[in-house]
């Protein structure tokens, strides 16, 4: 037992486990509902990821990004050129890594010029981004497809996976499943890498650069370079989702990387709480079931259709201000937040100082709850 | 806490790695045998229902995606408001075989992600016996494989684009309901070669297949005419620069093929200039009512939207508002009154009730007896006869899943119009412009307002 509890206290451990776990609880779920409901869990897989991604950014590292959806609208075109043609179609795990790499190249890129950028104007060129890949896709109409976009053949799952998959569970998996399955396998990977980068030497390089730029310069930090790596390892993730959505959504158009995507995104981490992973995902389920949910209630209430629909945005507005007003630093972020406190005061009342400083984010054998502490500030984006 | 030994460390983890790895496996093993653990393909499963998706003994369940907020929602969300009175007034007087119309209209926004999860909802969650009018090119693009692939009638779509229409093999369950942007093009293309042969003429353009497509029809009339040809993209709302450069190159007539919002950028952008040529707007986006109130909106008051396109030349394929005294439009005054709706009987709700119409005719063709593949096959049997609202009859055959096949060129005066040609009709490609002889103008609705039984 005691074995057991000092391996859980090992990072590395503890990720793995809750991942192999969380994949096998989403393989169980995934087989066992039905289409629908697996084509919306893909969609919060890739959402999730994508929130995923720039909660790093944002949350660990503190560089705001307003033009995230423009990294998935990348990865989404490269997915879709790739697949253009399902005879000579490369395999699809060489056309998601392909999607990756481009988003992670051009991450570089912009993420060379975001380090010098502070604030507002971080927030102003990223901006722009959001803006202007939709724009190249639109000028480059005979290779992109402009304003229709490029149609995207979604590859068949290959026999080996669903022999495998009837050897498992004895039915065998529709497209709907095997895109699910896909997705949330990506998903629990990525999150599995990330949470062990965030929470090793590279994480706290990042954290530390956000919390204090001189502190963290003073300590030989080199702050462009923990800036860049956090932005490119940011944009492949989100490359990654925008491969997933395209594949999901049978098509890489302008219309569906506008801004509101990128804001989207900026939404979902900040209601599920910055900096943390489990916020990413709360923050996506919010988003992916509001509007349907506040829909469904709508038309069930008698309203026609119109009033129905303009429903979702009402409800997605009173939700955000109310997170915002009582729970400030997101849903998860709150939570673990109120558990820190009650801690706190339960440690006060044994009269015994706390083990580490919950503000130390250096202390390299902290417990592992105050070493995911969410950010509320990201005092890195002042200039 | 004491540091350990890194190397020691490392040791220590992929110990752990390496038990847990097991740990996984057994687990594994364990679903395995829980599992059926047989062969895939020694397994068939039989699907065969004896009903139809969608279909009871007393209703049909149909579906649409429309914009209904956001920034295209202005005009295309009363499609659907038409729409549904329409079904409303055949359910009323005993629906389609007395089987009850439900219509159920998802809001994608103009956004093609969106639009293909609502589709989702429409097709695997509420199954849908057919997709009626899903409007718009880019949102549904994203998905007429999946409506093809899950063989889910798609009916009527509410788009110009060729995509629908020409490749009936590979998009076999989808057809095409208004006149696509290429005939409407070369039919405006032959009225300036023979009526106007010394105009210098300008496009303005849409940049994308609506655009294109226009284009393509209006060069194989008078390539030579044109003058100057400029593109602007949707979102983008400063036309100063195509205007201008249609200015300067002395072009006096502009053919629009746009969008309503962008005949009233493109008419406040030429006054500001103080050009002033004769225009042509494309139907889609002539609609003089809404083009009046964008103008007003755009310009904070500045400019009086009423009778702001006086003058300005556009084609019809069904009858609307600017003639109350055709029996369609009387019909359709009566079914929008019987509806209880609120706001007025406007052309996008006609052209919603118009497709309704289009889409019970076919129902009621089909007979009792209501498939999938059978209700595509009717279309395709007797889609070019079936007449109703359209000015010109549809081109439905088991070649071609294009829509209506011809427009007539009309003056907009105020809210009226003036006939500048009878109507023409004619198909994509090179096929010759004729005149309308089977009479599709002039048939009148059935008594009742509802297509007949078989």
């Amino acid at each position: 037992m005691q074995m057991l509890s000092r391996a859980w206290r090992h990072t590395l451990v503890r990720h793995a486990t809750l991942a192999v776990l969380g994949l096998l609880v989403a393989v169980v779920v995934l087989m066992s509902v039905d289409d629908f409901r697996n084509r919306q869990l893909t969609e919060l897989a890739y959402m999730a990821l994508a929130a995923g991604g720039l909660t790093l950014l944002t949350g660990i590292n503190g560089q705001i990004s307003l033009g995230h959806g423009a990294f998935m609208a990348i990865g989404a075109y490269t997915t879709a050129l790739l697949l253009q043609d399902p005879e000579t179609a490369l395999p699809l795990p060489l056309v998601l890594l392909a999607s990756l790499l481009v988003a992670l190249v051009v991450g570089v890129l912009v993420g060379v010029a975001a380090a010098r950028l502070h604030g507002p104007y971080l927030a102003g060129a990223t901006l722009t981004l959001a803006i202007a890949v939709p724009g190249i896709a639109r000028y480059f109409s005979t290779t992109l497809g402009g304003e229709q976009g490029l149609r995207v053949t979604s590859p068949e799952p290959p026999a080996w996976f669903l022999d495998a998959l009837f050897f498992l569970t004895g039915t065998e998996p529709s497209n709907s499943q095997y895109y699910a399955i896909l997705g949330w396998t990506l998903l629990v990977v990525v999150f599995f890498l990330l949470a062990n980068l965030i929470r090793g030497r590279v994480g706290r390089r990042w954290a530390a650069v956000r919390d204090d730029e001189v502190a963290a310069e003073l300590a030989g930090i080199n702050l462009a370079r923990a800036r860049v790596s956090a932005f490119t390892v940011s944009a492949a993730v989100a490359g990654l989702a925008g491969a997933l959505m395209a594949i999901q959504i049978r098509l890489a158009a302008p219309t569906a990387f506008e801004l509101t995507l990128s804001l989207t995104l900026l939404t979902a981490i900040v209601l599920g709480g910055l900096g943390t992973l489990s916020g990413a995902i709360i923050g996506s389920v919010v988003l992916v079931y509001t509007a349907r949910i506040a829909t469904d209630v709508g038309t069930a209430q008698g309203l026609d259709s119109i009033a129905a629909a303009e429903l979702a945005p009402l409800v997605y507005g009173t939700v955000m201000i109310l997170v915002i007003l009582l729970a400030p630093a997101g849903l998860v972020g709150s939570l673990l937040r109120w558990r820190a406190a009650r801690a706190a005061r339960g440690a006060d009342r044994r009269t015994t100082p706390p083990a580490a400083r919950p503000t130390d984010p250096h202390h390299p054998d902290g417990p592992a709850d105050q070493q995911r502490r969410p950010v509320a500030t990201t005092k890195g984006d002042q200039p | 806490m004491t540091h350990l030994d890194p190397r020691r460390r490392r040791g220590a983890r992929a110990v752990r790695l390496g038990s847990l790895t097991a740990a996984a496996t057994a687990l594994t093993l364990g679903l395995a045998a829980c599992g059926a653990g047989a062969d895939r393909e020694s397994s068939t499963e039989e699907s065969g229902g004896a009903t139809e998706t969608g279909v009871t003994e007393d209703s049909i369940k149909i579906g649409a995606h429309f914009p209904l907020t956001g920034v295209a929602a202005p005009g295309y969300s009363e499609i659907p408001t038409g729409a549904k009175a329409y079904f409303d007034y055949v359910n009323e007087n005993g629906g389609v075989y007395d089987r009850q119309i439900e219509y159920l209209v998802e809001d994608d926004g103009y956004n093609p992600s969106n639009t293909s999860r609502v589709t989702d909802q429409l097709v695997l969650e509420d199954e849908i016996f057919a997709m009626v009018g899903g409007l718009g090119t880019p949102t549904h693009s994203a998905v007429i494989d999946f409506l093809n692939q899950e063989q889910v009638p798609d009916m009527f779509v509410s788009s110009g684009a060729l995509a629908w229409g020409e490749d009936p093999e590979t998009n076999p369950y989808t057809f095409s309901w208004q006149p696509d942007y290429e005939i409407e093009g070369k039919i405006i293309g032959q009225y300036i070669a023979e009526n106007m042969p010394d105009a210098k003429v300008g496009l303005f353009l849409q940049d994308d297949d609506f655009g294109d497509d226009g284009e393509a029809g209006v060069r194989q009339y008078i390539d030579d005419q044109i003058v100057e040809s400029v593109r602007y993209t949707s979102g983008n709302t400063d036309v100063g620069p195509q205007i201008a450069a249609l200015q300067a190159s002395g072009a006096d007539l502009v053919l629009g093929f746009n969008v309503p919002s962008y005949t009233a950028l493109s008419q406040l952008t030429a006054q500001q200039l103080g050009y002033e040529p004769d225009w042509y707007y494309s139907n889609v986006g002539s609609d003089p009512a809404l083009v009046g109130s964008l103008l007003e909106q755009f310009s904070e008051g500045a400019v009086d939207g009423g009778g702001a396109l006086d003058g300005v030349m556009t084609s019809e394929y069904i009858p609307g508002t600017d003639q109350p005294d055709d029996p369609w439009v009387q019909l359709w005054q009566e079914v929008w009154d019987a509806s209880g709706e609120e706001g007025e009987l406007t052309n996008y709700r006609i052209y919603g009730m118009s497709q309704a119409y289009a889409f019970t005719q076919a129902l009621m063709a089909t007979g009792p007896d209501l498939t999938r593949d059978g209700l595509v096959e009717t279309v395709e049997e007797i889609g070019a006869d079936l007449g109703g609202p359209p000015l010109a009859p549809f081109r439905f055959s088991a070649d071609s899943h294009m829509g209506i096949s011809g427009v007539r060129i009309v003056e907009l005066q105020g809210n009226d119009t003036e006939e500048l040609t009878p109507v023409l009709v004619t198909d994509i490609g090179d096929a010759p412009i004729e005149e309308e002889s089977s009479g599709s103008a002039d048939d009148a609705p059935p008594e009742s307002g509802i297509p007949e039984e078989g």
